[in-house]
């Protein structure tokens, strides 16, 4: 008999560590085999949930870093000083261990190449991994939306995905732009600062061409840069926000 | 029964003598913040507590008066009813037997009421006798607003719930009403000794 | 503890009514506010998860779990939800 995953069902389910990379101090990315894996869409996030030998339960969401196109499930982690799930992810869980999740989840802050462009990404901290989800799935759709994200982070050994998101291609569609809030390397030639209307009046498209919006991050990340943007004349539903934030 | 995350203990502590720990409990070295809603700011010139209710005239303290009243210090284990447990917390603040002497009411229930709009029901008779304080510090310090700051019902014997965050007086009642977490299901006394987490249990 | 948004409820109202709902469209009971379930202001971990309105922070709804099933309780949305 085919299995398939039944739409519309939200169960949990296990998958195995397939690897592990470590892509700041604080930040791991984790590759999951999942064996009844439906898909998902750019932006949409797993509960994970955790289990004590005893029965304690921890649960908490993470947003899948990895596209739609890309082979391995990621979900990539930042561990929260004192947190109670994130040391575990980060800094305990082998490859071939068992994770249990349920997903994937989200209809709200999801972008899929159908829905087109301008697309502008807004990233605080952590809150780049459903952008980058959504930057990768915009590359391997070929979408031809003009693509900005701009990802604010406290130094460059801060930056999540570092590599990969220095050197995305520069071209007319995509532009990757970063603003360093806290540290700056010697010659550094990106932003130093926060997200702040200023900013946003140079890196943002006007209103006048619609753009559509993705912020995600901390709180009051998340605030500044929508209240910025709706007071630059953005209407306020082409503006999706995520939060992120101890739980 | 779901497999185990190998390795994965979160952050109980289990040196503990079970005899302070009630059914269900798991200890903590924190002090999580939970909340139902964003933090209320109350300046402390306009800031006061009032009881009122089921007595001839409503009784009210500023801050300063507040302060002014005799305070003690107590240490206590808290439990809430989200399984964590807190052991040896210390606070600073005023007995509610010290509000509510020589006030002569017919009340029964107390519904105590915060800023943000945070209720919680309790019986009198458990406010009295040395179980329960208005509570402005603690760990020495002055309460945190994410706390319940700058002052917060402490009533240890019951689920913390009943501990009212940001608590600004009490309605003295004949009869009892549900607070907010009452209202949407948990138990209207909350003994977690009894473990009496749900209405039912 | 700092507000979420309705997006990190996303799973927990799936699990109660079976579909997506953080696009359903929430209208406050108390001022009349209206927009997705996704902009609400989420408080986690307490006793159960209260979402509120982002303009008055009337309470929209709460999710509590008694002894293993999540009730939900309406009664802050002037309307029902639908799920899109």
């Amino acid at each position: 008999m085919e299995r398939t995953a039944l739409r519309g069902r939200l169960t949990w389910q296990f998958g195995t560590v397939a690897g592990v990379v470590e892509e700041t101090a604080r930040t791991r990315s984790i590759a999951l085999e999942l064996p009844d894996w439906p898909g998902h869409r750019a932006g949409q996030h797993v509960d994970v949930r955790l289990t004590a030998e005893d029965g304690y339960q921890a649960q908490r969401s993470y947003s899948i870093g990895s596209a739609p196109e890309d082979h391995d499930l990621v979900l990539t982690v930042e561990e929260i000083a004192d947190g109670e799930v994130s040391p575990y992810l980060v800094e305990e869980l082998h490859v071939g261990d068992s994770l249990e999740l349920r997903g994937p989840i989200g209809g709200y802050f999801v972008w899929e190449a159908s829905l087109g462009g301008p697309l502008l990404l807004l990233a605080g901290g952590s809150g780049v991994v459903p952008l980058r989800a959504m930057l990768r799935h915009h590359l391997a759709s070929e979408s031809d939306a003009p693509l900005r994200l701009l990802y604010s982070a406290r130094s460059l050994e801060d930056v999540i995905y570092r590599d990969e998101l220095m050197s995305v291609p520069a071209d007319a569609e995509i532009d990757v732009r970063f603003t360093l809030t806290r540290s700056q390397p010697a010659g550094w030639h990106g932003y130093a600062g926060r997200v702040d209307r200023k900013l946003l009046e140079e890196v943002a498209w006007p209103p006048s061409e619609h753009p559509l919006v993705y912020i995600c991050g901390p709180n009051g990340f998340v605030e500044a840069a929508a209240s910025a943007l709706v007071d630059l004349g953005h209407a306020p539903a082409r503006v999706k926000t995520e939060r992120f934030g101890p739980t | 029964m779901t497999p185990i995350s190998r390795g994965f203990r979160g952050r109980r502590h289990t040196d503990v003598d079970p005899a302070r720990v009630p059914p269900g409990q798991y200890v903590t070295g924190d002090f999580p913040v939970l909340s139902a809603g964003p933090t209320p700011h109350t300046p402390l010139e306009s800031w006061t507590f009032t009881i009122r209710g089921a007595i001839d005239q409503p009784v009210s303290w500023s801050w300063d008066e507040l302060q002014a009243l005799p305070s003690e210090k107590v240490t206590v284990d808290i439990h809430c009813v989200t399984k964590w447990s807190k052991l040896d917390t210390e606070w600073t603040g005023v007995s509610l037997d010290t509000l509510l002497e020589n006030l002569e009411t017919s009340a029964e229930y107390v519904l105590a009421f915060s800023d943000g709009g945070y209720t919680t029901n309790v019986p009198l008779d458990d406010l009295r006798g040395g179980k329960a304080w208005v509570a402005y510090g603690y760990g020495g310090e002055p309460l945190e607003p994410e706390h319940g700051g700058p002052a917060r019902l402490l009533v240890p014997h019951l689920y913390f719930w009943k501990s009212a965050k940001w608590v600004r007086g009490l309605d003295l009642r004949e009869d009892d009403v549900p607070g907010f977490w009452e209202t949407y299901g948990y138990h209207n006394y909350g003994d977690p000794w009894k473990e009496q987490r749900y209405a039912g249990d | 503890m700092e507000a979420l948004d309705g997006n990190a409820i996303a799973g927990a109202l799936f699990a109660v009514f079976g579909r997506e709902m953080t696009t359903a469209v929430s209208v406050c009971a108390n001022c009349g506010a209206t927009g997705p379930v996704a902009e609400t202001r989420v408080y986690l971990r307490g006793p159960g998860v209260v979402a509120r309105c982002s303009r008055c922070s009337a309470v929209l709804l709460v999710l509590v779990e008694i002894r293993g099933v999540t009730c939900v309780d309406l009664r802050g949305l002037a309307e029902p939800l639908k799920g899109v």
